[in-house]
């Protein structure tokens, strides 16, 4: 351990955003799934939403002068990391229900964790962030965990 | 009702494999539907000149879904996905050709609860994206 990590940046563990409201369109699942090559009729026709539509209807809408000029939008509910280069990713997801269009469905990520780890070419730290999308009876549709590595 | 038939599924039993290739087109409705404007994934001369990639980057999560469509064709009516696991492990360019595959590592004939290793490998036979999935078949 090099202790990169200070106990004011550990203090964000547990952070967490707004909950995020949305509602799923058979426009919206039907453009996921053509633009990901699916090939099963019930997607590709909008009656049913594809795994990791998740991803589509939850990345941040933010408006143009919000756009970092690579084109990325900044994730407010991250600190700044005294490491800032990213490298693999992971996602783990549970799929609890199915979803169709006429849904709506709501998204709250929370700041899971923060560590850090030696590398072979130096310290490496991971963060974590869950985000649980819950349908509007306040039951879980899809978990997912996120897990990124900085050098 | 189409899929795998539950009796002929034992660990090792390897689902079908799907080539991908990506191209502009699709790289870029995928990204427009995500709301997705990382300049990596359309902007070929700042991909490589400022990112120092050798070509336009396919988006990870793109690779992942191609895993979840992996076990989901194979499944068919005779089952339903419950969860991934997966984590990219190196970049992937526009005019590769990337295959989607898996393999059973995990069965419970009682339960129907299955798991399988799932990987996205490129031309050079690298796993680029590994993962594990868990599924579920259903009696018929």
């Amino acid at each position: 351990m090099t202790g990169l990590l200070s106990e004011e940046l550990l203090a964000n563990i547990g952070k967490q955003s707004e909950p995020h409201r949305e509602l799923v369109t058979r426009r919206d699942i039907r453009k996921y799934a053509i633009a990901t090559g699916n090939r099963q009729r019930k997607y590709l026709d909008g009656d049913q939403a594809p795994p990791m539509f998740h991803v589509a209807l939850f990345w941040d809408v933010v408006e143009l002068d919000q756009l970092s000029p690579d084109g990325v939008s900044i994730d407010r509910l991250l600190p700044k990391f005294p490491l800032e280069k990213a490298m693999a990713g992971g996602l783990k997801i549970e799929y609890h229900q199915p979803v169709h269009p006429g849904d709506w469905l709501t998204a709250t990520r929370t700041l899971t964790d923060i560590y850090e780890k030696a590398g072979r070419s130096g310290p490496l730290i991971f963060y974590e962030v869950v985000m649980d999308i819950v349908d509007d009876h306040g039951e879980l549709v899809i978990r997912e965990k996120t897990t990124r590595i900085l050098r | 009702m189409s899929g795998v038939d539950p009796a002929s599924v034992q660990v090792g039993t390897e689902l079908p494999r799907r080539e991908h290739n990506c191209g502009n087109v699709q790289l870029m409705l995928y990204n427009a539907a995500l709301w997705n404007g990382h300049r990596i994934h359309f902007d070929e001369p700042y991909a490589k000149e400022v990112e120092g990639y050798p070509g336009l980057v396919i988006a990870g999560p793109l690779l992942g879904d191609w895993m979840n469509q992996c076990v989901e064709e194979w499944l068919g009516d005779s089952g339903v996905l419950t969860g991934i696991e997966y984590s990219n492990r190196a970049a992937s360019y526009i005019g590769e050709t990337l295959v989607a595959g898996g393999t059973v590592s995990g069965y419970q004939p009682d339960s129907g609860e299955l798991v399988i290793d799932v990987f996205i490998r490129n031309e050079a036979g690298d796993v680029v994206a590994p993962g594990v999935a868990t599924a579920r078949l259903e009696a018929r």
